[in-house]
């Protein structure tokens, strides 16, 4: 119990996975949808960097520099794509983002 | 102890602050619980000895992208909540029974991977030349995983363009 595994933290990115996965799927607003994929792409950096201190391997820390590149960017993007919606349609409810669907 | 000290301590915040994230009805309230989230798991890298990652996880998450959803979400000025309009072929309880699917999932891999023999198969990193997390990892950077690192600053360009474009009033 008191000694801390790479299991433990495995665990914790699952949970934190899990918190994400959630906010996606059950929140209506955009935003907070991004940032509940910002908390998932954290809990695969813990992971990542949970057993690079396993293994003693920096590998896991190189490929955690490359995962929040691409969050920039991603958020970026995502994030002006959200502003052009909202300049035409006035919503940040994805219920009514539709207008794609068929 | 202090180890588990701190990943105890640390954990709660991480999961406490992340459930904030998702659950705060307000939009400015959910961009404050994420810094704070994001500056725990900052945290937690420099428990790990990742010393390099945790000022990148400041300089870049808590400083950089999270300036960027404020802007947003100063930009967006709602009328009328989101969550008022709601679409009846809307299933938020799956979308509930999904994700604990998936956190099921993910703990049965979890159970398995470690109740097996533990693999004595771990490739220590080559000895460097330098000594030092930030030293080590801009050695492997500029080595091995060159050609990675230049294609990750030409998508960061291509990101870069592409907001530009987006954001401009006439598309």
């Amino acid at each position: 119990m008191l000694e801390i595994t790479t299991a433990h933290y495995t665990i914790l990115s699952a949970a934190l996975f899990s918190i994400g996965v959630i906010g996606v799927l059950v929140r209506r607003n955009i935003i907070i949808i991004f940032m509940a994929i910002e908390l998932m792409l954290n809990a695969v950096n813990i992971n990542l960097v949970a057993h690079a201190e396993q293994l003693q391997n920096l590998i896991g820390q190189v490929f955690v520099v490359f995962v929040i590149a691409v969050a920039a960017a991603e958020a970026a993007v995502g994030l002006g794509i959200l502003l052009a919606f909202y300049r035409n349609k006035e919503t940040v409810n994805i219920d009514e983002m539709n207008v794609m669907r068929w | 102890m202090a180890e588990a000290l701190a990943f105890y301590t640390l954990s709660i915040l991480i999961l406490g602050l992340g459930v904030a994230v998702i659950t705060t009805p307000k939009t400015v309230h959910s961009v404050v619980f994420l810094v704070l989230n994001f500056l725990c798991v900052a945290a937690l890298y420099v428990v790990l000895q990742a010393e390099f990652l945790a000022v990148i996880q400041i300089l870049v998450y808590a400083g950089g992208i999270v300036v960027l959803y404020l802007f947003v979400v100063m930009l967006v000025n709602l009328k009328r909540q989101p969550e008022e309009h709601q679409d009846p072929r809307r299933l938020a309880k799956v979308g509930l029974v999904l994700s604990g699917a998936v956190l099921v999932e993910l703990a049965a891999i979890v159970v398995y991977s470690y109740g097996r023999e533990p693999s004595s198969v771990s490739a220590p990193s080559p000895a460097f030349p330098v000594q030092g997390n930030i030293e080590e990892l801009g050695w492997l950077l500029y080595t091995d995983y060159l050609i990675p690192f230049e294609v990750a600053s030409v998508l960061l360009l291509v990101a870069m363009v592409g907001a530009i474009i987006l954001a401009r009033r006439e598309l």
